[in-house]
Parts: structure tokens; C-alpha cells; sequence
């Protein structure tokens, strides 16, 4: 509806189209331009899940570690909640700098976003993680090591998966805006051009490949948690009947 | 024979709220003993000194001979909840304890397999928690904490929140069970009937702080049934231990 009335609007000339395209001549345009943006698609795709990778590695690492030592936590804490209020868009340049145009400053920026929700979740999660499950544990004089691996992680799996959901809207995102600082290829400079010359066809196209790439991550992880967690499917189940 | 526990004058206040005063408990190998209690006494407490997972003020453990205290892993324990994990299946479950004392998962899954059918949960091997009555997964509980340690078992409560006919046919069940094993069981329980138609001893405590009460050897003869419950001497029992119930 919304999109057929849009189509309407720019058709009938009343918006110029390099302000508002319609919505056949963004499709088209997104076609067309199809084998020139593959690259650059790939290019951010590749950026976007070695950096969510590297921020699903470390944000376990830190939350476990952070959980497992509260002197660790004390200190690290406090800066980690600092570090998430520098505006990443005013570090980015700095990194350029730093590491130049390939891909690596992007990589960067997409971990700096990603891994936060990670972290912070899972370590949330493995603190409200039930005391007398762990009493159970620890009664049977079961090491730390058994306790994370057969109580803790397993009951703070719900919490991870929250963490990486909100991590993997923002991954795409992340490596867009390292693109726009700096870079020789990817859907950012791929925006940017498009943007000079006014294409705002192509720069709408770019939008929907971002929203699509992000909602596919993001379903690829709900995919995950499913399998990941089978007994959540039984949670609302009846019980059967007592047998003796 | 040395007893296999012996609770020695234990006291344990958490800060200012005095919990145990004084309570001392010997269980003697291959007998089963009760603790009887209102509801926040401390028994579960008691439970959690003896396991280890809490340190008392004052007093002693002593388990088969060594003093024990504030040392896990001696005895097993089912706690006063079923403690399931929701997200491992009853086999899995049942494993837990194996895995700590360090079997791989497919030995543990094995040798946990053959008590199923025992403990009544044959055919359910691969059910989650959620998706089993309460009975079942109390036997499940107790499955779990037999695997630990089939030498000294803790039960805290493990009938508790069943509903009465169910419970009468666990009790039946318990007993059963309990004529092929060599375990020594402490046992804590609400029911003044439980108590009586399961133990050797009964340990009666007293409200919070709790001391000692009054104990209670039971001679009924083993093996016992539904009869037991409404023979003279079961009555005889049952209405000295409701007496002094009353006096609180
Ligand atoms: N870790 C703790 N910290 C502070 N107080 C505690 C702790 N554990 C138990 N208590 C208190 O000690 C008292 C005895 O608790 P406990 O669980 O041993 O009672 P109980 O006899 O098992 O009761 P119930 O029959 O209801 O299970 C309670 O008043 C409880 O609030
Ligand atoms: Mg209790």
C-alpha cells in the first residue's frame, strides 16, 4: 500500500526522482546494477562475519572471564560501559589512519559494535544462572571447569543468543560505515559513489541489500538458537501421565 | 560397626538469625533415618553442612570416620527441588553425576541406561524434563543421585510436592527399591506418616533454633506394605510423635 502510493508519487513527477525514486526504477536498478554491486555485497559480507566472528570468540571470552573473576570484572567492567560511549562514527577516521584502507579497519569497527551485546549478555546471563543448580554441582565436588561447561553455559545460552540478535542488526551496519570513512570497495563506497552522482536509485538499492543482509544474519542466528536449544520447544508442553 | 555419619553438636547461625542450636545425628550403615521438623527449622541446612556446602559454627562431621568438614562429594545429595536441568534430556540427566566423577558421556549414558528400568523411567530416556510428571521426575532426581553414590544417600524432601496418592505409591516404590541396595539414607520429611513407615530412626526437631527433640527407634518389622499404615504399633508411634508436636 505505502509502496504503491510511493510508486504513485514519483511516477506523476510531484517528488523529482533524484530525490525519491520510485519504487519499479529502484527494483530495476538494483537488477541492472547487480554484477557491479556482487563485489562490493561480498566485500562487506566478508568484513561483516570475520568481524561478528571475532566478537563472538571474544565476548564469550570476556564475559566468562569477567564471571569467573570478580577482581577481573571490577576493573574491566567500568571501562567496557566507557568505551560504548565513544560514538564509533568519530573513531572510524582514526583507524583508517591507522590501519590504512583495506579491510582490517572495518573488521575493527564491526568487532567494537558487535562484541559489547555479546559480552554484556552472556555475562548477565551467567550471573542470574539458578545458585542451587550450582549447589548441585558443587555438592557432587564437581570442578569449575564442570560447572561452567554442564550448569552455566548451557543455562546461558538464552542470554548469548539475545546478545548476538542485537549484535548481528548492527554488524552490517558497522562495516558500512567503515566503508564510508575510507575504502576502496564494499556497499558503503558503493553508496558513496552513487551518492555523488546523484544515483538515488542505487543508494536506495544499497539500503535494501543492507536490511536484507542484516534480517538474513539475523535469521541464520534465530536457526541457530533453535537447534541449539530443543527443549526450549517442549517448555509449554503438558506433562504426561503419571505412570507407576 | 563405626556409623557412616555422625553429626556432632552442630550450630549454625546465619547472622543474627540463629538456625541450628544444637543437633547431633548418628546414621548407622545400611539403616535409614529420618529427620522430622516444622517447616524452617533447618533441615535442609543440616543437609547442606553435612554435604559440604556450607561450613556450621560449631561441631563436627564425621563420615565413615574422617572428619568432613566443609568437603564435598562425600555423600550424595538430592536436594529438596528436583534440580533437572530443563535442557538435557532424563538420560543426560541421570548422567550428570557420572560425568563429574569423570566417566566419558557414552560410558556414563551406558551405565546409567540399566537403572531405568528400575526406577520406573524406561521409554523416557530421551524426554526433557518439562515433558514428564512429577513423580517421574523425582525418580529421575533420585536415579541421579543414586549414580553419585549408592553408599550414603541425603533425600531432602524428595516426596514433598506430590500429591498423596502418588506419594503412597513412591513410598511403596522406595522401599521396594531400597531391599536391593546397601545404601544408608538420612532422610528429611514433613509427614509423620512417612517417617514412621520408612525409617529405622526418627530424629525429631524442634522450631528454629532446632535442637533435638525427642528420638524415635522403630522396630516395625521388614518388610513393611500399604498395612503397615493403619497396624497398631504404626498408630502407637505416630500418636507419640503428634503429642509432642502439639506441645510446640
Ligand atoms: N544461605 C542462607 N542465608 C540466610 N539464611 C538462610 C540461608 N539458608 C537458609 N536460611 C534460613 O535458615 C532457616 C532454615 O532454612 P532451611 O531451608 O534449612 O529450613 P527447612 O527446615 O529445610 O525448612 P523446610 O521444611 O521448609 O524446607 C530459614 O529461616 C532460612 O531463611
Ligand atoms: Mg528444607
Amino acid at each position: 500500500m505505502l509502496i504503491a502510493i510511493w510508486e504513485i508519487i514519483s511516477r506523476t513527477g510531484s517528488v523529482p526522482s533524484y530525490i525519491l525514486p520510485a519504487p519499479s526504477i529502484i527494483i530495476y536498478s538494483l537488477f541492472s546494477n547487480f554484477s557491479l554491486m556482487g563485489r562490493h555485497i561480498l566485500v562487506t559480507v566478508y568484513e561483516t562475519l570475520v568481524g561478528f566472528i571475532i566478537s563472538v570468540f571474544l565476548g564469550i571470552i570476556i564475559a566468562i572471564i569477567m564471571d569467573g573473576l570478580p577482581f577481573v570484572k571490577k576493573v574491566i567492567y567500568p571501562l567496557l560501559i566507557t568505551s560504548q560511549t565513544i560514538p564509533i562514527i568519530t573513531l572510524a577516521p582514526l583507524f583508517i589512519i591507522w590501519f590504512g584502507y583495506g579491510y582490517l579497519p572495518k573488521i575493527i569497527i564491526v568487532i567494537l559494535i558487535c562484541f559489547f551485546p555479546i559480552s554484556i549478555n552472556l555475562l548477565q546471563g551467567l550471573g542470574s544462572v539458578d545458585i542451587e543448580l550450582i549447589n548441585l554441582l558443587k555438592s557432587m565436588g564437581a570442578s569449575k571447569y564442570q560447572i561452567y561447561k554442564i550448569v552455566k553455559l548451557p543455562a546461558s545460552l538464552p542470554s548469548l543468543f539475545s546478545g548476538l540478535k542485537i549484535a548481528a542488526t548492527y554488524s552490517i551496519m558497522g562495516a558500512t560505515i567503515g566503508e564510508w570513512v575510507g575504502g576502496k570497495d564494499g556497499i558503503g563506497v558503493f553508496m558513496l559513489r552513487a551518492k555523488y552522482s546523484f544515483a538515488t536509485d542505487k543508494v536506495f538499492g544499497a539500503i535494501i541489500i543492507i536490511t536484507v543482509l542484516s534480517i538474513c544474519l539475523l535469521k541464520l542466528i534465530e536457526f541457530i538458537e533453535r537447534k541449539s536449544m530443543p527443549w526450549v520447544a517442549y517448555e509449554k508442553n503438558d506433562t504426561l501421565g503419571e505412570q507407576i | 560397626m563405626p556409623n557412616k555419619i555422625e553429626v556432632l553438636n552442630i550450630k549454625k547461625s546465619f547472622g543474627s538469625l540463629g538456625t541450628i542450636e544444637n543437633v547431633s545425628v548418628s546414621l548407622e550403615k545400611n539403616k535409614f533415618v529420618s529427620i522430622l521438623g516444622p517447616s524452617g527449622c533447618g533441615k535442609s541446612t543440616l543437609f547442606d553442612i553435612i554435604s559440604g556446602l556450607e561450613k556450621p559454627d560449631r561441631g563436627d562431621i564425621i563420615i565413615d570416620g574422617i572428619n568432613c568438614i566443609g568437603k564435598t562429594g562425600k555423600v550424595s545429595y538430592m536436594h529438596q527441588k528436583d534440580l533437572l536441568l530443563p535442557w538435557k534430556t532424563i538420560l543426560d540427566n541421570a548422567c550428570i553425576s557420572l560425568q563429574v566423577k569423570g566417566l566419558r558421556i557414552r560410558q556414563a549414558r551406558d551405565k546409567a541406561g540399566t537403572y531405568f528400568n528400575l526406577f520406573g523411567l524406561s521409554g523416557f530416556e530421551s524426554y526433557y524434563p518439562n515433558q514428564l510428571s512429577g513423580g517421574m521426575k523425582q525418580r529421575a532426581a533420585l536415579l541421579r543421585t543414586y549414580l553419585f553414590s549408592d553408599d550414603i544417600m541425603l533425600l531432602d524432601e524428595p516426596f514433598g510436592g506430590l500429591d498423596a496418592i502418588t506419594r503412597r505409591s513412591m513410598q511403596l516404590w522406595l522401599l521396594g527399591l531400597l531391599k536391593n541396595f546397601k545404601s544408608s539414607i538420612l532422610f528429611i520429611t514433613h509427614s509423620v506418616d512417612e517417617a514412621i513407615f520408612l525409617s529405622d530412626r526418627i530424629y525429631l526437631f524442634s522450631k528454629r533454633p532446632a535442637i533435638v527433640k525427642a528420638t524415635f527407634d522403630i522396630n516395625i518389622q521388614r518388610p513393611r506394605d500399604y498395612k503397615t499404615f493403619t497396624s497398631a504399633h504404626f498408630n502407637e508411634i505416630k500418636e507419640k510423635i503428634i503429642n509432642l508436636l502439639q506441645v510446640e
